[in-house]
């Protein structure tokens, strides 16, 4: 195959989950311009827009397939991966990033082995940059589902990341 | 009609209401340049190398004359140093990212980027050097490539995929400097539910796109000795090859295009055209045998390959409703490596069958179920208009002084009815006249030619001997699921005709490219199809069923249409698939 296969984390949609994005596109079909509330309210449903979902909302909505996955690739706010069981937020605020917190981010990639805005095939990480949280004093910052990690270097991810096998 | 008045670089024009100021300077011959401008496919104004200056009365502003409306007054300068600056820059960061290999590029010599860099005077094709994104090349389709470091995002596939063909299985992905064209999820084109028309590559001003060549194959086979190598070609390619060698739009260059491939080394020049008598004799049979017998109505078309398959992806639910019947040089194979083989002592596994299609989707076709009447494949190489120009060059033929000779026989004989296939409507009223024929007991050509023209959807009722057949021609994917979605609510139509490319094979994706510059003011539709229409006009011989070639093909061999021989050689089935 020519083109490159994006790494996925496996499906798990409910019945319920698919009988309510169902009802919310059958709400907004007829209207012009559904699309981005169907997709927004889809990623409310799931936590994220996977090939599963964008399938019914293409069928449902006579659009095709590409046309949605490129609107959610446009746009940052929508996600092909769900968050993972521990989701780690990098600081790219601009304190975070002159202390090295850009480094911290390229380093936890190469660990983890997936793209800012990924989940790790068994579903434990994900990795997302984020803005100012305003902990600057601890620069540079990062947040591991509720817990907050500052002044780190990039030797220091291997030891937390450990904590949360 | 004309009621505005404005100057294009202090000439005064009057152009009609509506007009853009790229028409307007058209109109005062003057032409602009355009990139991912193309009339009535994509007219988004996004690539801004049609820069003009314009001032409605408040001051010269650049805008963007594809898509800028003409107003009472307007001046517009097409020249002016500003101009000259901005078109000139935008090709030297659209450079920035592509990947400037033109020495081994396909299209060398009719590329539009490079005509641009040329023509507007892009000295340094390095001025904006920077960062790259490296792109993987998508081979997985069956009939061409994708090379995205060759593609300057004008978006002109992704609209005639999407909005002409209604399939829109390319688009943009990302954004910003990573913005790709692409599928979903990135799925290789062959994974997706593509059709194959191969308009994408038609339309493509650049070498993003093109198809799968075969060339080398070809010559290879008519260097070995062992090789029996018998070349077709479609009724549409005669009337656009010529364009590769400087020939008007619309050139019939039939005799010379024979000569050409007698001088390449073909050993049979044979003609799709009598296949497509072929087709008829099939296909006639078929439809008055549903029509008389109860079968599935309406029986739609089966000559093109990029329908077939969007039938299967889009219409799985209709394709009972498809004749059974082989497309035309599917049949010629088949008999080619039968009937022929047997006649001249060859075993079909020594016969090579090349096929000069203005198709791509044919590239698809031949790798089909049930496309192997001999046990080997009917047809062995498809070469699309282009590839067939390009061997001409390769071999060093001069095309324009080659002398205008024949096909061969047995295969060679055509009736007008076979030579107009290649045009929208052609196939429907090439049956139409056999039908009425056998409805009436008169062989008397009947004329049937509302069928004609380039709209998308054709609908007539006529009456034949008193009896009232109701059909519709579809060209263009868009028109054919509107005209089934039509079907499927009910609309009663006996017999449709659908052709995948819009107007028809004469507009191919596998034809000439020819540029925007061109495209945007000639229907290229309307030009090729009349060099069919001519050539059917001027033949003594009009009727399918009358080719004596054809005749005498069921007296030594196949006993009747549709018999069970026939069923076996020139028929086929089809399969349902999703959509991707």
């Amino acid at each position: 195959m020519g083109a490159k296969t994006k790494k996925t984390v496996p499906f798990r949609g409910t019945p319920e989950q698919e009988a309510q994005l169902r009802a919310v596109i059958a709400e907004h079909k007829d209207e012009q311009g559904a699309l981005m509330p169907v997709l927004q309210k889809a990623q409310d449903i799931y936590g994220y827009l996977p090939i599963e979902v964008q399938k019914i909302i293409s069928d449902e909505m006579d659009i095709p397939m590409e046309k949605i996955y490129g609107v959610v690739t446009f746009y940052a706010q929508f996600s092909l991966f769900p968050k993972g069981k521990y989701n780690i937020s990098v600081c790219l605020g601009t304190a975070c990033y002159v202390k090295g917190s850009g480094d911290l981010y390229e380093k936890l990639k190469e660990i983890l082995g997936i793209d800012g805005g990924e989940c790790t095939e068994d579903g434990k990480f994900s990795l997302e940059a984020c803005r100012c949280i305003g902990a600057c004093g601890l620069a540079p910052v990062l947040t591991i589902n509720e817990d907050v990690y500052g002044r780190l270097g990039v030797d220091d991810l291997a030891d937390i990341l450990a904590k949360y096998e | 009609m004309a009621d505005i008045n404005v100057k294009i670089n202090g000439i005064a024009v009057s152009v009609p209401k509506g007009s853009t100021i790229l028409e307007a300077a058209h109109a005062a011959g003057v032409e602009i340049p355009t990139l991912c401008y193309m009339k009535e496919i994509n007219e988004i104004g996004a690539c801004r190398i049609c820069m003009v200056e314009a001032n409605e009365g408040r001051g010269f502003r650049l805008v963007a004359a594809c898509v800028y409306p003409v107003t009472e007054g307007m001046e517009v300068l097409t020249n002016s140093p500003k101009v000259l600056e901005s078109r000139k820059k935008t090709v030297e960061l659209i450079l920035s990212t592509h990947d400037k290999k033109c020495l081994s590029c396909v299209r060398s010599g009719n590329c539009e980027l490079q005509k641009l860099a040329n023509d507007l005077g892009v000295e340094n094709s390095d001025t904006f050097a920077g960062e790259m994104v490296e792109h993987e090349v998508d081979d997985s389709a069956v009939h061409m490539y994708r090379d995205n470091n060759k593609c300057i995002l004008c978006r002109r596939c992704v609209a005639v995929c999407g909005k002409t063909q209604g399939v829109g299985v390319i688009g943009a992905n990302e954004r910003g400097f990573v913005t790709t064209i692409a599928s979903a999820f990135d799925m290789g084109l062959g994974e997706t539910s593509c059709v194959a028309c191969g308009q994408c590559i038609a339309v493509c001003p650049v070498g993003a796109l093109s198809e799968k060549e075969y060339i080398d194959d070809v010559f290879a086979a008519i260097a070995d000795p062992s090789k029996r190598v018998i070349v077709q070609t479609a009724p549409a390619v005669r009337a656009a090859l010529g364009e590769e060698f400087g020939y008007e739009i619309g050139t019939n260059v039939e005799g010379k295009m024979a000569a050409s491939l007698r001088r390449l080394g073909f050993d049979d020049v044979f003609d799709t055209d009598w296949a497509a008598d072929l087709t008829i004799m099939e296909e006639a049979t078929e439809f008055m045998d549903r029509f008389k017998n109860g079968g599935k109505l309406p029986l739609i078309t089966s000559c093109s390959p990029g329908w077939v398959k969007y039938c299967e992806h889009y219409f799985p639910e209709m394709t009972e409703n498809l004749s059974s019947c082989k497309s035309p040089h599917q049949m010629l194979g088949a008999i080619a490596k039968t009937y022929y083989a047997e006649k001249i002592g060859v075993k079909a596994e020594d016969i090579v069958v090349v096929s000069v299609m203005p198709c791509t989707a044919k590239k698809f076709e031949i790798g089909r179920n049930d496309q192997n009447a001999a046990g080997v494949p009917d047809v062995d190489y498809v070469l699309t208009t282009r590839e067939l120009a390009r061997m001409i060059r390769r071999a060093g033929l001069n095309f324009r002084a080659m002398p205008d000779e024949d096909f061969d026989n047995p295969l060679g004989l055509s009736a007008g009815a076979g030579d107009i296939f290649g045009a929208t409507g052609g196939v429907m009223e090439a049956a139409l006249r056999t039908a009425a024929c056998w409805l009436t007991g008169e062989d008397k050509v009947i004329e049937f030619t509302e069928v004609r023209g380039t709209d998308g959807i054709k609908r007539k009722t006529y009456n034949v001997a008193g009896t009232e057949i109701k059909v519709a021609v579809a060209s263009g994917l868009a028109n054919a699921k509107e005209l089934l979605k039509s079907v499927q609510n009910g609309e009663e139509v006996h017999f449709i005709e659908i052709m995948g490319c819009p107007g028809g094979c004469v507009n191919g994706g596998g034809q000439p490219q020819q540029p925007a510059s061109v495209r945007n003011f000639a229907d290229l539709r309307e030009l090729r199809a009349k060099a069919l229409y001519d050539e059917d006009a001027a033949k003594e011989l009009r009727l399918s069923h009358q080719n004596a070639d054809v005749q005498k093909l069921y007296e030594e061999f196949l006993g009747e249409p549709n018999s069970h021989k026939a069923h076996e050689l020139l028929h086929t089935t089809y399969v349902k698939r999703s959509i991707n």
